[in-house]
């Protein structure tokens, strides 16, 4: 009972022996699935014998920071400066993130409030499109980002990622499952324009949908390496440079493994904050039933 | 359907104009009173049409063709698709592996989704976090495959293996990756273990959405359980995202082959004894440079995702009922 109460704020249809074979389940799930995440950040403090060690550890013996030391060391010898690899992400991950939230999500809030003619079609397209192999799409798209002259620019990562609809499906869904029409008709009323009543009034209830896009965004565009369209060394991301260093040789596998809890911190730290914002709000949809 | 045929009866209490030109004013006046609409789907629009549709289209159109990268496409008609049904028997093995794998993966991930998405939904919203972050670890750590080439490895040092040697209940080490009878259960599990991914999320936020006030009323109208409470209030509320969670498990189960690829070290598996639609695909477009067979595989692979689509949404039209 304490125990039950101690987790959550309201209690509703639950039982006390459900919420304990609920704690138990999720427990066997959690401990099978975060084992990479483990064995990542224990391999990272292994020294090079133990790595090596046959069978291998999944916890550290004697945990050093000599990984840690030699990847610093490498990266401060990198012809280009780290902290320019560094910056490349950062402006493909925000420029791609940002762009792609704001396309889809006004394309969705149209596509979801209003009616006009093509608009099944559109959302028809973009849920076909879901489905279509993007191995075999990628030459098509290499010659069109060829014929727009964007080969070794930052636009030819960042604009088609606006363009991902993946994004576009998740807030038309969540639009038309949080958004109560007479809520968009208290805002026309009020004589709000579509885009105030876009931005002040859907753009907050859907909270939970963006906040979950950008977790999926973040993940996917930090971890381009750019390399079918970036050749520039300058221009090039952190995987790319860390990949580079870890490609060194065999003794590289220590450093390898620090690369691997380097490169997950930022996701994971953007993953733990979205996911902490995204709460249940009172009052958002539904206002008049 | 219903607006065309309203349409071409208007002409008939217009008799001045022709029946074509009458719609086709028509259509560019609603066209024209919705305008801002259509600059609200613009930026979206424009770079998904040049991003998406358009590569999409001119691979539809290389499937006709003879295409090796190096020299022009050259037009064959339906000949790789001919080639695909009635010549090559590895398309068919791979067929029959992709349904089988996907009828399995697709539905017990969705399920996995959801039922923990669901557990997780009561808890205090920091803790949902972290617990979220364990169950997503597979999809968001790099070396997530290295876990299990580990326990896999097929000598005296793996980690199945030494256990069951230790065990006693094999004596020689066995090639868990190299023997067909192993290779496609190793690949389920490692796929439903990988499965908490977009899905999972968006599962999440989607129960964060529900009013929290349908509850407390559906408390009072005598809802008594979980289950009740499951299938009378939360499911129908949350009929799109399941639709959106259905769409990613088909996707995912049907396309699965970079998990197998990376397992076993490259798309080839033994005796092609897990071999998908997917890694066909990947073998006629990345190894033997066939790209127009292997846009026509894709172009197969995309009306097998597309009926199993109708398939989930006809079932899903029936939950809460």
């Amino acid at each position: 009972m304490a125990l039950s109460l101690s987790i959550r704020e309201k209690k509703l249809a639950r039982s006390v022996g459900g919420d304990a074979a609920a704690f138990f389940f999720l427990f066997l799930a959690a401990s099978f699935t975060a084992l990479p995440i483990v064995f990542a950040i224990s391999n990272a403090f292994k020294p090079l014998s133990e790595l090596f060690l046959f069978p291998p550890t999944l916890i550290v013996r004697h945990p050093t920071l000599a990984n840690f030391q030699d990847l610093f060391g490498l990266m401060a010898q990198s012809w280009v400066p780290m902290t320019r690899y560094f910056l490349n992400s950062l402006i493909i991950v925000a420029l791609g993130t940002v762009g792609n939230v704001l396309a889809a999500s006004m394309a969705a809030f149209i596509l979801s409030t209003r009616k006009f003619i093509g608009a099944n079609l559109f959302m028809g397209m973009v849920v076909l499109s879901l489905m279509f192999a993007s191995e075999v799409t990628a030459i098509p798209n290499y010659i069109i980002i060829a014929k727009l002259g964007w080969i070794d620019t930052y636009a030819s990562v960042i604009v088609p990622a606006w363009g991902s609809t993946l994004g576009l499906y998740l807030m038309k869904k969540f639009i038309d499952a949080m958004v109560d029409d007479s809520l968009l008709e208290a805002a026309r009323i009020d004589g709000a324009s579509e885009f105030r009543t876009y931005w002040s009034v859907v753009m907050p209830i859907v909270r939970p949908a963006w906040l979950t896009m950008i977790i999926l965004l973040f993940q996917a565009l930090w971890g381009t390496t750019g390399g079918n369209f970036i050749y520039s060394e300058q221009l090039k991301t952190l995987p790319h440079a860390l990949n580079q260093i870890v490609q060194g040789g065999v003794a590289r596998q220590g450093v390898g493994a620090a690369v691997t809890v380097i490169m997950m911190i930022l996701p994971i730290s953007v993953f733990i904050y979205n996911q902490s914002k995204i709460i249940q709000t009172m009052g958002t949809s539904g206002m008049a039933n | 359907m219903r607006s065309d045929t309203a349409v071409a009866t208007t002409p008939t209490t217009q008799p001045a104009r022709s029946p074509v030109r009458g719609r086709l004013s028509s259509v560019l006046k609603q066209i024209w009173r919705d305008r801002e609409c259509y600059l609200f789907l613009a930026p979206f629009g424009i770079i998904f049409t040049v991003f998406t549709v358009v590569p999409v289209l001119m691979s539809i159109f290389l499937s006709f063709t003879y295409f090796n990268m190096l020299q022009p496409a050259r037009w064959v008609g339906i000949h790789n698709y001919v080639r695909l049904f009635l010549e090559d028997d590895v398309f068919l093995i791979a067929v029959r592996n992709t349904l089988l794998y996907a009828s399995i993966t697709g539905p017990l991930s969705y399920l996995l989704c959801f039922i923990l998405a669901w557990f997780i939904n009561d808890l205090k919203p920091k803790v949902r976090a972290v617990l979220a972050l364990l169950f997503y670890a597979p999809s968001i750590s790099g070396n997530a495959f290295m876990v299990w080439t580990l326990i896999f490895s097929g000598d005296t040092y793996g980690l199945l293996n030494g256990l069951l040697i230790d065990l006693g209940i094999i004596h020689q080490p066995i090639q868990w990756l190299l023997e067909p009878t192993y290779i496609m259960p190793i690949v389920i599990v490692v796929v439903l273990w990988m499965s908490l991914g977009t899905s999972f999320l968006v599962f999440i936020a989607g129960l964060q959405g529900l009013d929290p006030r349908l509850f407390e009323s559906g408390a009072i109208d005598g809802i008594k359980n979980r289950w009740q409470e499951l299938w009378y209030l939360t499911l129908p509320q949350m009929k799109g995202h399941l639709m959106f969670g259905a769409i990613m498990s088909i996707t995912g189960s049907f396309t699965a082959a970079s998990q197998i690829t990376q397992l076993v070290g490259e798309p080839l598996t033994t005796d092609y004894s897990a071999h998908t639609i997917m890694q066909h695909l990947q073998d006629y477009g990345t190894v033997r440079f066939d790209m127009g067979y292997a846009c026509s595989i894709a172009v197969v692979l995309f009306f097998a995702m597309v009926v199993s689509q109708r398939l989930v949404q006809k079932l899903l039209d029936r939950v809460g009922r």
